[in-house]
């Protein structure tokens, strides 16, 4: 079976099968749960902080101890109301609801949450290959503890005893449920990718899906390209890195594929993504899923933001990725899916890219550089004026896009002027003459490589380049323009046929 | 005879004057404690240490000129489901064995700033599931006045130890008319404040949108003084008004001249023994000799108060004691899973009264049965309201029974579920609306057993209330005045 990259009639991506030939699609809508930067919890005042000494940061609220009672933190819905805004949902009255079940990490044994009336609902995330995936809701709730499990095989099945750590129990998270629009393993990982930023510019979260803080679970189905109807998902968890979320999908898609063409039919349960294994696992199958018997809280009141607080907070809302392409897009005179446009807003370093354009710097070379050239350290603090002067002697010819690279990581060291580099390091413009002059010689040296050159196949052609520009640039200490190089050899070539 | 004064008002007065000191007014009352409640049974802790060092800091505060609060020197004892910081605290449920609260309850920080003497825990019905005491996991409270009758419930402990003057007031907390019933039984003054009115904040949950903590007391000026005391807004309980706390003693001698006061029709008929009901058309006849306008008043859906409580509470509290699971504190049973250990411990620790409301609760919000009972349940809950609104468009204050009988005997309604259940038939209501109602005695049934009248108002009137309380207090007839 092959997966193919490459979208078919706009954002429509198909797995070829390899028994049949068939086409399918693969359907995927992610959850994605993220814990609040807030100072302290949803309910309480301890401090919401991550790998403190188990059991430090908790009180008789996140304990759930008999008798205590939560008290909603303000900061959670302002950060929860930034998050929702940006991700462009409408704010509405909310109320909270008990998930009733029982588990040893839940010191209440239910999960405060937000049922039938979230906070956020209805709106959409922009991924830079222009796909609009739909936001249902983005919702408030409360996270668990962490269990461990000891001694025997250290799962929870057969180990001697459990340990239950409160510290994260009560931190507040925000589910954020997507809609299933996502076709692509790759796309998946973009979402998250746009997500993190969005939460990272807002202020929202830190976002870190290493360390917990952005847990994604992932909806799949399949079906033939073309079916209205959607199939039959699986709900997969255990997705701790990006990696495995494209792995994950790739396989349950396969999966999936795989029992379709077989005649079966596909349950609906939660599966498990073994990293190790490369695979995934059946969980719990609906028929068997828990009844939650969720109802209102009644600890906790209706959650009405007047719309001077919602306002306030469309007004101080930062630029958002998507606006932050648009803008660089026109800027560079780019498309706002072009690779230099995505990873500038990526990177954090857009601002400089303007800068630098509006300092007279060619757009299309300043992200070219920001995109090959720019990751480290100290980017984002490089003076436009001076990148731009760079870029200037880099379009003018004086340097060419080796040296250009080079002297950038100097100025990235030194700070200064790219002329003052550029002369030390004895980077001179090459005139064409001399350049004419040295091929000329060179292909005269090597009569035999030349002919092959000439008229060899495409693979002995691709070599032989090599070798020419190989043995050009060691002539030319690497001061010879790479395009020009090629442009040179192809026009002898096309003179000697 | 004593030489203590009976009423908290009277104690609290002498201890701030410097003419009694609270050390004599509590060897007083742990001497009583001592003489008669291994008979009543109405404490399963009496705090005597705690109690004798809060009576030595209120004495050296007066002796230092210090005022120790109105509450000063007074004796107070808690119902045990109101967490007092470092001191067992057991909703008379073995599953709570050895749990010790690391806090106060926002009412125990608050009687204890007011001067008051935290005397002992008192007695419930398993946590507060019951009208008779007789679920406590520690055996029944016996009525004072009768020590072959139950005291009413749940907080039959708290009304027993006021009636038994081992305290001049207690807390009780009332879900569906846990202060109110035993406090007619037991023939004191028993107060459901609003809704809101005071934090719940430590009060170990029942069903958190019912329960509310109140007084109880032998005058109504006691239960407005303890009550002053305690209510007001609390930060830790978001369903907390945020409004100022009553004046309840300064509007206590107004009167009711003028006041319109309705009898419920609803809860006046079928179920009501016909002394309770003539005890009741008396209180109203003696309000309306002091002035007030006596009317007839329908609240049609308060007739279906008992089962839309009966669904609500039980869901409340099935969630509400999920956490009794044996992973973090009181009683465990262990077994070889997680999940066996917490069914182990439950089977063992919860008594049949918790164990029915868990499954009633838990079945009538399962997914396709909730539309059918919790929510049809919650929309009575509405009617009750509109209805109860309507009411007090034409009235200021209702008056019904408290309870459908006086106090019976032990065992009488223990095989029978349903029949202890519609002992809360008239005091129900007022839970489902939020509203505020007392209890106050007005002489005795055919059996010589105190009738206890109840005062309805609407969301924050009890200053209205306790005038109405004050002219009923006074005009009760005694206890052994012959019913006719």
């Amino acid at each position: 079976m092959t997966l193919t990259h490459e979208p078919i009639e706009g954002e429509h991506f198909i797995v070829v099968s390899e028994t049949t030939g068939d086409e399918w699609e693969i359907v995927v809508g992610l959850e994605v749960h993220c814990e609040l930067a807030t100072v302290t919890k949803l309910f309480c005042g301890c401090p919401n902080m991550f790998g403190d000494e188990p059991n430090t940061n908790v009180c008789p609220v996140c304990l759930g101890l008999p008798g205590s009672l939560p008290v909603l933190n303000e900061n959670v819905v302002e950060l929860a109301m930034r998050l929702g805004r940006a991700l462009q949902c409408s704010v509405e009255p909310s109320v909270f609801a008990r998930k009733n079940y029982f588990y040893p990490d839940m010191p209440k044994d239910y999960q405060v949450t937000q049922f039938d009336r979230p906070i956020n609902v209805d709106g959409w995330l922009d991924l830079p290959d222009g796909t609009r995936v739909g936001i249902e809701r983005a919702h408030i709730e409360e996270d668990t503890g962490k269990n461990s499990h000891a001694g025997g095989s250290g799962r929870i099945h057969g180990a001697d005893y459990s340990l239950v750590d409160y510290n994260r129990a009560g931190v507040p998270l925000v589910e954020i449920v997507g809609r299933p629009h996502i076709r692509h393993p790759e796309q998946a990982k973009t979402y998250i990718d746009e997500l993190r930023a969005i939460l990272l510019t807002t202020g929202a979260s830190d976002a870190k899906m290493e360390e917990g803080s952005l847990r994604v679970d992932a909806n799949v189905s399949v079906r033939r390209v073309g079916d209205p109807e959607l199939g039959t998902r699986c709900e997969v968890k255990n997705l701790n890195s990006l990696r495995s979320l494209g792995r994950a999908i790739e396989y349950e898609a396969r999966r999936q594929v795989d029992l379709l063409e077989s005649g079966e039919r596909i349950k609906q349960e939660t599966r498990h993504w073994d990293e190790g294994a490369g695979r995934t696992r059946a969980g719990r199958s609906k028929e068997e899923a828990e009844d939650y018997r969720y109802f209102q809280e009644p600890d906790l009141v209706p959650l009405v933001p007047s719309a001077e607080w919602i306002a306030a907070i469309d007004a101080a809302m930062p630029p958002l990725p998507a606006a932050r392409r648009e803008a660089l897009a026109v800027a560079s005179g780019l498309a706002v899916t072009e690779s230099g446009v995505v990873i500038a807003v990526q990177r954090d370093l857009d601002q400089l890219a303007l800068a630098t354009i509006s300092a007279g710097g060619d757009g299309k070379r300043v992200l070219t550089h920001v995109e090959h050239n720019l990751s480290g350290e100290g980017s984002a603090e490089l003076d436009p004026a001076t990148f731009a002067q760079l870029v200037g002697l880099e379009l003018g010819g004086q340097l060419t896009a080796t040296q250009a690279k080079t002297v950038l990581a100097e100025m990235l060291v030194s700070g200064r002027a790219p002329e003052v580099i550029a002369a030390e390091l004895g980077f001179e413009a090459m005139d064409s003459s001399e350049l004419e002059g040295i091929v000329d010689g060179l292909i005269a040296e090597s009569p035999e490589e030349w002919s092959d050159f000439c008229t060899g196949d495409d693979k002995k052609r691709a070599k032989l380049q090599g070798f020419f520009t190989g043995k050009i640039m060691k002539a030319t200490k690497g001061q010879a323009d790479g395009k020009a190089v090629a442009a040179l050899l192809e026009s002898r070539r096309a003179e000697s046929l | 005879m004593s030489a203590i004064p009976s009423t908290a008002i009277e104690i609290a007065a002498a201890v701030r004057s410097g003419s009694l000191s609270a050390r004599e007014v509590l060897d007083d009352h742990l001497a009583r404690i001592d003489a008669r409640d291994g008979e009543i049974n109405a404490f399963n802790l009496v705090m005597v240490d705690e109690a004798r060092a809060a009576a030595a800091a209120v004495d050296a505060q007066v002796a230092a000129g210090e005022d120790p609060g109105p509450l000063a020197g007074v004796p107070l004892a808690l119902k045990d489901n109101l967490c007092t910081h470092g001191i067992p605290t057991t909703c008379s449920s073995r599953i709570l064995e050895g749990w010790r609260p690391p806090y106060d309850a926002t009412v125990v920080q608050r009687v204890n700033a007011a001067g008051a003497i935290s005397i002992g825990k008192t007695n419930l019905d398993e946590f507060a599931m019951g009208s008779s005491t007789e679920n406590s996991a520690f055996g029944p409270t016996r009525n004072p006045r009768d020590t072959s009758r139950v005291p009413g419930g749940s907080s039959g402990g708290s009304a027993a130890a006021v009636a038994a003057g081992f305290a001049p007031i207690s807390l009780g907390s009332d879900t569906g008319g846990s202060i109110r019933q035993p406090a007619a039984l037991c023939g004191v003054v028993g107060v459901k404040p609003t809704y809101g009115l005071v934090s719940r904040y430590g009060l170990i949950a029942f069903a958190s949108s019912l329960d509310q903590i109140g007084p109880f007391s032998t005058t109504v000026a006691d239960s407005a003084l303890l009550l002053e005391a305690i209510a007001g807004y609390d930060g830790r309980d978001s369903t907390s008004i945020n409004a100022p706390s009553p004046s309840l003693i300064e509007s206590l001698g107004e009167g009711v001249d003028g006041l319109r006061i309705g009898f419920v029709t609803e809860l006046m008929g079928e179920g009501i023994a016909p002394d309770v009901a003539a005890r009741v058309r008396q209180a109203a006849d003696a309000l309306a000799a002091a002035g007030a306008q006596i009317g007839e008043v329908s609240v049609p859906a308060a007739a279906y108060g008992l089962s839309a409580y009966y669904l609500i509470a039980p869901a409340e509290a099935s969630s509400n004691l999920a956490r009794y699971d044996g992973v973090r504190y009181g009683m465990r049973v262990d077994a070889p899973t997680t999940a066996e250990m917490n069914a182990a411990t439950r089977t063992a620790g919860f008594g049949d009264e918790v164990k029915r409301r868990i499954m009633l609760g838990t079945y009538a919000l399962s997914a396709g049965y909730y539309d059918a009972y919790y929510g049809k349940a919650l929309k009575v809950r509405t009617l009750i309201v509109r209805d109860f609104e309507r009411a007090y468009a034409d009235f200021d204050l209702l008056i019904t029974p408290t309870s459908p009988t006086t106090a019976f005997k032990f065992g009488d309604k223990t095989a029978d579920p349903l029949s202890m259940y519609l002992n809360d038939i008239c005091t129900i209501p007022t839970n489902l609306a939020g509203h505020p109602a007392m209890s106050v005695p007005f002489g005795g049934g055919a059996d010589g057993m105190p009738v206890g009248v109840q005062l309805l108002a609407p969301a924050l009137g009890e200053a209205t209330m306790f005038r109405a309380a004050a002219v009923l207090e006074s005009a009760a007839p005694a206890l052994d005045e012959v019913w006719s």
